[in-house]
């Protein structure tokens, strides 16, 4: 009897151990606090996170391709902007809105293709690519506000990060639409399926007839335009166009994607586990917050987490 | 004297899987001792064990007739112990003397510096003494294959080690190369080492070997002096039946034209090429590595861009620019390497085999998984594809359980031209007999098939025709009465026939 418990609980973990991790960790926390489970609080938890937890998505299609996105925080900061200074167009607001946001997606949009151009095209490798994007988009957003946050928005505007629909925050529930939709373009499409091909084996992806460098385009697009999405909530939420926005996002997200059982080389992983990594980092923020733990603990239990989650992925393949 | 190396009822047990049954191998100084068996056999687990690279359940190892214990690599290499893997264990941007002495680097004095000049000549010594000149200073990436697995020898050479074991050294290897490999081997032996050569063509065995041994499931079957054994008898030992022959016989007559190429040409690896194949043949492509095959295999497919020529399916003209074009075209390549270039390891088997073709399965925007398994186990028991589950992912599936998924995948792209390249490298004596019967049997239904293969035996067993290829150059097409081992070697090694071959 007890063999056949260890042969469970070794199936379970091994198949689910980051979810199961993630319970745990609910379940401490909603011993350690009354609040934590609450649905105030679960609300809270889902838009707190639903910005890292979008490009996540975005970021899941590009690692599983083998390549990465280090660009994206720069991305949120630049298009936050753009779709700000363009609401501040003098013109009313029925037509300055959907071109803010066209706009803001539009950027996002190029900054993918900009980046899958150079991996594809010129073969460099999308950590350099998407590295000097980074600092390209960084410094631009800089350069156009002089270094100066975009203030005097109008008041509708902060219905994308501050509003709520049926008492349900909008971020989450565009968070909730980008999965289900990512969740069904990995799963069940052509595209899908050649994504995983691509990353797993690239040249024998192409040799059976998949055009590997529309996919590798299509992914940082994908990313690039998700990013932006997120960029126009983040400026939302703030009321304003930031341009220090952002900073030093590319590393949560890709902590999420990792922690989600993505593998960094490509051809494994999946658009449920990322949710799941993007909610634990989100549920650990939260929970550490309601007990009090200052920001430079929060990093290091982070980074542990990071190590113990990539550790549980080893072993899970060994 | 007690035997250089002996080992006895070694047994090794994985979960589900008895890999060695009480095996017992051993291995005198200055012989060559062949291992030969299907995959699977227990070969290389043998092997694993014998490095340190696994530990074994039971049994003991003896070198000079003293128990030795090897829990680990370094144990093993200490003992004398060195085993060359298929795939080398080499650093590309070190140079060669770096590589032959990687890890124990000649010191100056106890200082924790190299002495490169010495490591120079040490090397140099150890390549002079197998008779292979090669430049140590060079990075081993600039190397051949051949060469790199001559310096991975000199590194073995550097160990001084007594027991050296090939695991398939000559895989990759072109006649003339494998000449050279041998002499090598030869020297070792002359010098007191005993050598265990495996591998999967039983003509190296009878001419390098003093002794093989045959596994099978993890058990010794025999073990005799070489010249007591011939290949009949081998196979018999391995596959546990007698094959009725090594060939498939189907009668083949042409039918209309299926392909023909016109001074197809790309760079200097494939000139002015020009072939007809026709409905119900088999056409075979032999030469030595670096003819050019492959290469007009991939223009063909459009994997490559061709510089000039042209091609005509069913009297249609092509020109395919991409693999995706030429697939629609219906024209399939089994690549040569299909770990590398032909399947994506970690996807499942039905996922494999419905990748070029997903449009077919879609109901609306999405993929019909249930018609995907379906179409999947079709395939997989058209061919015979032994899987415990459509789910599998191809990684965990035999050499030729991988080559039928391939084929699989093209089956399902209806395809109406099949290349393979390589069809049997690395897959086992029985399953090769089913593979030349799948190909027999898509000729014969009217699909154009073309052969690559460096196994001569192979393509003058299947082939009706035989076009040979030496530089990037066709030099000759026979048909399958004129085609001899001899002839075919004659064209391919840029000489020229006695009588004038019609095209």
């Amino acid at each position: 009897m007890k063999g056949r418990l260890k042969k469970y609980v070794d199936l379970a973990l091994r198949n689910y151990g980051i979810a199961i991790a993630f319970v745990v960790e609910v379940l401490i926390f909603s011993q350690l606090s009354e609040y934590f489970f609450t649905t105030d609080n679960i609300l809270n938890i889902t838009l707190q996170i639903s910005i890292i937890a979008i490009i996540a998505v975005g970021m899941t299609f590009v690692i599983l391709t083998a390549g990465i996105d280090l660009s994206v925080g720069a991305v949120v900061a630049f298009t936050g902007i753009i779709t700000t200074s363009v609401l501040k167009i003098p013109a009313p607001l029925a037509a300055a809105f959907p071109l803010a946001l066209v706009a803001g997606l539009v950027v996002g949009a190029i900054s993918g293709a900009i980046a899958g151009l150079f991996v594809t095209r010129f073969n460099i490798t999308p950590f350099i690519v998407t590295l000097a994007l980074m600092t390209i988009w960084r410094g631009a957003g800089y350069m156009y506000t002089d270094g100066r946050p975009i203030w005097g928005l109008p008041d509708e505007f902060s219905f994308l990060g501050s509003g709520r629909v049926f008492s349900l925050p909008v971020p989450t529930l565009l968070m909730v639409f980008v999965y289900v939709v990512a969740y069904a373009i990995l799963t069940q499409t052509t595209f899908g399926r050649h994504v995983y091909a691509v990353g797993g084996n690239k040249e024998a992806a192409r040799l059976a007839g998949i055009n590997t460098n529309s996919v590798i385009m299509r992914v940082y697009i994908i990313c690039g335009t998700l990013s932006a999405l997120s960029g126009i909530l983040l400026a939302s939420r703030v009321n304003s166009g930031q341009p220090n926005a952002g900073l030093s996002y590319e590393l949560d997200v890709i902590a999420a994607v990792v922690i989600g059982g993505t593998s960094l080389f490509g051809g494994r992983g999946t658009i449920v586990g990322t949710f799941i990594g993007a909610m634990l980092i989100g549920v650990l923020r939260n929970g550490l917050n309601l007990m009090n733990v200052g920001s430079y603990v929060q990093s290091v239990v982070l980074g542990v987490v990071i190590l113990l989650a990539v550790l549980l992925d080893q072993w899970r393949k060994g | 004297m007690p035997p250089l190396l002996e080992m006895r009822g070694v047994t090794k047990r994985y979960p589900g899987v008895l890999a060695l049954d009480s095996v017992s191998f051993d291995l005198a100084g200055g012989e060559v001792h062949c291992l030969v068996g299907e995959n699977g056999a227990g070969k290389s687990t043998l092997m694993k064990i014998l490095s340190g690279a696994e530990g074994k359940d039971a049994g003991e190892i003896r070198v000079d007739g003293k128990p030795l214990n090897i829990s680990s690599p370094a144990e093993a290499q200490a003992a004398g112990i060195s085993i060359i893997y298929q795939d080398f264990k080499l650093v590309p941007a070190l140079t060669v003397a770096e590589n032959i002495f990687l890890g124990h680097e000649p010191r100056r004095g106890r200082a924790p510096f190299v002495d490169r000049k010495r490591m120079r000549e040490l090397s140099k010594q150890v390549l002079a003494q197998l008779d292979e000149p090669i430049d140590v200073d060079v990075p081993v990436e600039s190397l051949t294959t051949a060469q790199r697995q001559i310096v991975e020898i000199a590194r073995v050479v550097s160990h001084r080690a007594r027991i050296v074991a090939m695991d398939e050294p000559s895989a990759p290897l072109t006649e003339n190369e494998l000449k050279k490999l041998f002499e090598v081997i030869r020297v070792l032996r002359g010098e007191g080492v005993g050598v265990i050569y495996i591998s999967h063509r039983l003509e190296e065995i009878f001419e390098i070997g003093d002794r093989v041994t045959v596994l099978r499931d993890g058990k010794v079957i025999n073990t005799c002096n070489i010249h007591e054994a011939d290949k009949r008898s081998l196979i018999r030992w391995m596959v546990g039946r007698e094959l009725e022959s090594e060939f498939p016989t189907v009668g083949l007559t042409r039918g209309e034209e299926i392909l023909r190429v016109e001074s197809l040409s790309r760079g200097s690896s494939v000139q002015n090429v020009a072939f007809t194949l026709y409905r119900a043949e088999v056409f075979g492509l032999a030469g030595l590595v670096g003819a050019g095959r492959s290469e007009l295999a991939r223009l063909i497919f459009g994997a490559d861009k061709k510089d000039g020529g042209k091609m005509f399916l069913s009297g249609k003209e092509i020109s395919p620019q991409s693999p995706r074009e030429a697939i629609d075209l219906g024209i399939g390549l089994l690549t040569e390497d299909r770990n590398r270039y032909g399947l994506i390891m970690q996807m499942s088997v039905k996922e494999n085999i419905s990748l070029s073709n997903l449009t077919a399965l879609l109901r609306g925007l999405f993929v019909d998984k249930k018609k995907e398994r379906e179409v999947a186990s079709q395939y997989v028991d058209l061919l015979s594809i032994k899987t415990p589950s459509m789910s599998q992912r191809v990684e965990f599936l035999s050499g030729g359980n991988r080559q039928k998924v391939v084929l699989a995948r093209w089956l399902f792209t209806k395809s109406k031209l099949l290349i393979f390249d390589e069809p049997t490298a690395g897959i086992d004596v029985g399953v090769k007999y089913e593979i030349y019967n799948i190909i027999k049997q898509l000729a014969s239904e009217g699909i154009g098939v073309v052969v690559i293969s460096s196994q001569l035996p192979e393509l003058l067993g299947i082939c009706s025709r035989i076009g040979v290829m030496c530089e990037g150059k066709l030099v000759g097409v026979l048909s399958q009465r004129e085609a001899t081992q001899e002839r075919v070697m004659t064209l391919a090694t840029g000489g020229t026939l006695e009588q004038p071959t019609p095209r």
